[in-house]
């Protein structure tokens, strides 16, 4: 059962991880609560930031100066020099492992511009960029012969005084608490923008379990407040419309036909402004409609299947009603500058992390480039990190302590139905400790999650199967959730000055 | 609106309030408000995941993208073992895709794409391994070992691609409960939500194969010379 370094989470940083530790010759193993392909990763659609050779109007100086200005002064320089940097070799590397880019006529990767932006440097593929390098990551982790286990929920870091030695996860086939040892461990789980339930455009495994699991060992997070609404969100479904559909030059339109903003700014001035119209009662409108037929089929094809589905409305010759949602949550596990915690022998990476790249605000086509960046980075230095240092603790005592934990779970009182709470907190986080936030409403929002938090024993699960308990394991990422929800709202109280996507009016 | 599903104890039918919508809106409202135990997987809500593929009324869909219907039989996809209700284990349809060796061999370099070259694979790296073209493929019930619709198609997307090397013994690895074993039946195509053709893909590396000397062993096996096809 043993391996040099466990990583936790198959999306796009952790396959990337795990296939870096391979080739510097660790035994990896990969675990995840769904399959590799089924990860967030998927979702991304708009692009993958970097400066390439050919650039004729862009400079890596440029994506460094743009990532800064969003990140309005929270993002560490080092940091996001060592990103802007590596990124032509990050997209040099996929192009060489059979990444689908799309291409320009003179055969180069083909890039286009996003929101604060200085020049067109999103590397996509239509708009299935993170699908098509998810799946390509898969295949060569299959290649390489890496073990992935399926289906496992993360339930605890198992660490010792002098580093991490692995961890407990609940295999959700037969829910039997399973453990597994390592010298290294990579967090790799992902965000935690489903605590907005329905108003967000994430999956619904995005319930930030690495980071509840970690905060629980002793795990240190920062920058928590800082959530990215994205501005363009269908209206009824919360389902993303890239915003590429905007670099490309579609427009944002309110219900008398007016512009009333700078489409391509950056994503929280454009969710800020969009915000505000809706507060006027505005319904607002993406219109693509100029960009013509033919264009949209090539170039944004999901945004008019996902319109057509979802609101019944074709972008070729109709307006898309759009509303902002919870996107992207920069805050995260904190990391050094070699991606470890402040456990040894513990690392983090991709969204559940903060490498302090993407600040109060993370630029979009950054998040893919940060995975691909940093997994190779964390992939190599756990791996090192395991060849000098062996496991340190019995962890035979750790099943019977899970085990007790679950029990303890069946047995609470499901009186209070945790689905109608979830929903409750969503709109709670919508409203309170959303895209404009107050004092007054996030202490009253701090109350209402303590309330919900001491009333966890009374809640529970109706099912009571041990083959596939969907219902226990959505409970338990509820719980998670629940703890995150609580240090949301601690961060966004003690910044009381505006910043990036944390926007504070205070009477 | 009344639909029906299929689980561990037979089908079950659920009166639901919600009616132009998605099936996968529906299933949560049955899990969330009249049956927890109901179980289900899905994920993305916008059919980039491939969680949530089940069958409706006899036909693959992905629930986030199949409007339902009133009267619709909703069952778990077919050539999988079902572990509880519409939920099926991928792992043994997933190991297809490593005994297809489906991915490119070695690093490449400094092999520059063109527009063209890109268009060549553009639709088959569309996959979301959603299991659809697997559950609806017919050689399953004949050959357990057959490597199937979704990991073929992605040996033809790296076999096509410039990138790729060492396509003789992609081709040679294919030979074998692979190419030759499709009946080119078309169900793959007509189960796909990405508009890929499995069928189209797996008669393409047919053509490769014939080019390294292979040939349908079924060809004698149907009369062969003397079986009146005009030899």
């Amino acid at each position: 059962m043993k391996s040099d370094v466990l990583i936790i989470g198959a999306g796009g940083a952790g396959l990337v991880s795990a296939l870096h530790a391979h080739y510097n010759g660790a035994k990896v193993k990969i675990i995840t609560k769904e399959y590799p392909t089924r990860s967030q990763t998927c979702m991304a659609q708009g692009g993958i930031n970097a400066v390439l050779p050919h650039a004729k109007d862009d400079t890596i100086e440029e994506h460094i100066k743009n990532t800064l200005k969003s990140a309005h002064g929270l993002a560490d320089e080092e940091m996001v020099e060592f990103l802007c940097q590596q990124a032509p070799e990050a997209i040099e590397w996929l192009d060489s492992i059979g990444v689908v880019f799309s291409r320009t006529k003179d055969g180069e990767i083909a890039q286009r511009r996003l929101g604060g932006a200085s020049g067109s440097r999103a590397c996509y593929a239509q708009d299935y960029t993170g699908l098509k390098i998810l799946h390509t990551l898969y295949d060569q982790v299959l290649a390489c012969g890496i073990e992935i286990l399926n289906e496992r929920f993360l339930l605890e870091i198992i660490t010792a005084e002098d580093g991490v030695s692995g961890v407990s996860v609940l295999n959700i086939r037969n829910k039997k608490v399973e453990i597994y040892e390592s010298s290294a461990v990579i967090l790799a789980t992902g965000g935690y923008s489903k605590i907005y339930d329905k108003q967000t455009t994430n999956s619904k495994s995005t319930t930030g379990d690495g980071i509840a699991v970690a905060m629980r060992c002793g795990v240190k997070c920062i920058d928590m407040e800082f959530v990215q609404f994205h501005p363009t969100a269908l209206k009824n479904s919360a389902i993303l419309i890239s915003e590429s559909a905007r670099g490309e030059g579609g427009y944002l339109l309110n219900s008398k036909g007016e512009r009333f903003t700078n489409e391509l700014a950056p994503r929280d001035e454009v969710a800020r402004a969009i915000d505000e119209q809706i507060k006027k009662g505005e319904d607002i409108f993406l219109d693509i409609r100029h960009l013509g037929e033919s264009f949209i089929d090539e170039e944004l094809p999901q945004e008019r299947k996902l319109s057509l589905l979802y609101e019944n409305i074709d972008p070729v010759n109709e307006l898309i009603p759009i509303k902002p949602v919870a996107h992207y949550t920069m805050g995260g596990i904190e990391v050094d500058k070699n991606s470890q915690t402040n456990i040894a022998g513990l690392f983090a990476v991709g969204e559940c992390a903060n490498h302090k790249v993407h600040g109060a605000n993370r630029l979009g086509g950054n998040s893919l480039l940060e995975l691909i960046v940093f997994g190779k980075q964390t992939g190599i230095n756990a791996s090192e990190y395991s060849k000098k240092n062996s496991n340190k603790l019995d962890v035979s005592k750790e099943k019977t302590k899970q085990n007790e934990f679950l029990r303890k779970i069946e047995d609470f009182g499901n009186e209070i139905d945790f689905y109608k709470q979830k929903a409750f907190i969503g709109e709670l986080f919508y409203n309170k400790v959303g895209i404009i936030r107050t004092k007054k409403e996030l202490k009253e929002a701090q109350e209402m999650i303590k309330d919900i938090k001491s009333k966890i024993p009374q809640m529970g699960v109706n099912d009571k199967s041990k083959i596939y308990n969907t219902n226990f394991i959505e409970f338990l990422e509820f719980i998670n959730m629940i703890d995150i929800c609580e240090v949301v709202i601690e961060s966004a109280l003690k910044r009381e000055v505006s910043c990036g996507a944390h926007f504070r009016v205070d009477e | 609106m009344k639909i029906s599903i299929k689980r561990d104890n037979g089908y079950q039918e659920y009166e639901v309030k919600q009616s132009d919508t998605t099936l996968l809106k529906i299933l949560d409202e049955i899990k969330e408000t009249m049956d927890n135990t109901l179980t289900y997987n899905s994920g993305c809500k916008s059919s980039v995941c491939g969680s949530c593929a089940v069958r409706v009324n006899e036909k693959e869909v992905l629930a986030c993208g199949y409007k339902v219907q009133d009267g619709d039989k909703v069952e778990p996809l077919k050539n999988l073992e079902v572990i509880r209700d519409l939920v099926v284990d991928m792992d043994k349809a997933y190991e297809f895709n490593k005994k297809a060796k489906a991915w490119q061999n070695k690093q490449s370099n400094n092999i520059s794409l063109t527009n063209e070259d890109e268009k060549i694979n553009e639709v088959q790296s569309d996959c979301i391994l959603c299991g659809s073209c697997f559950s609806a493929c017919p050689v399953y019930a004949v050959n357990g070992d057959f490597l199937g619709p979704f990991a073929l198609t992605r040996v033809w997307k790296y076999v096509s691609d410039k990138r790729g090397d060492d396509e003789k013994s992609k081709i040679d690895n294919i030979q074998t409960n692979g190419v030759w074993d499709c009946t080119l039946c078309n169900e793959c195509t007509l189960a796909c939500p990405q508009g890929i053709s499995s069928k189209a893909d797996i008669e393409k590396l047919r053509m490769k194969s014939a080019q390294y000397g292979y040939m349908d062993p079924n060809f004698g096996n149907f009369g062969g010379f003397d079986g009146g096809l005009g030899f």
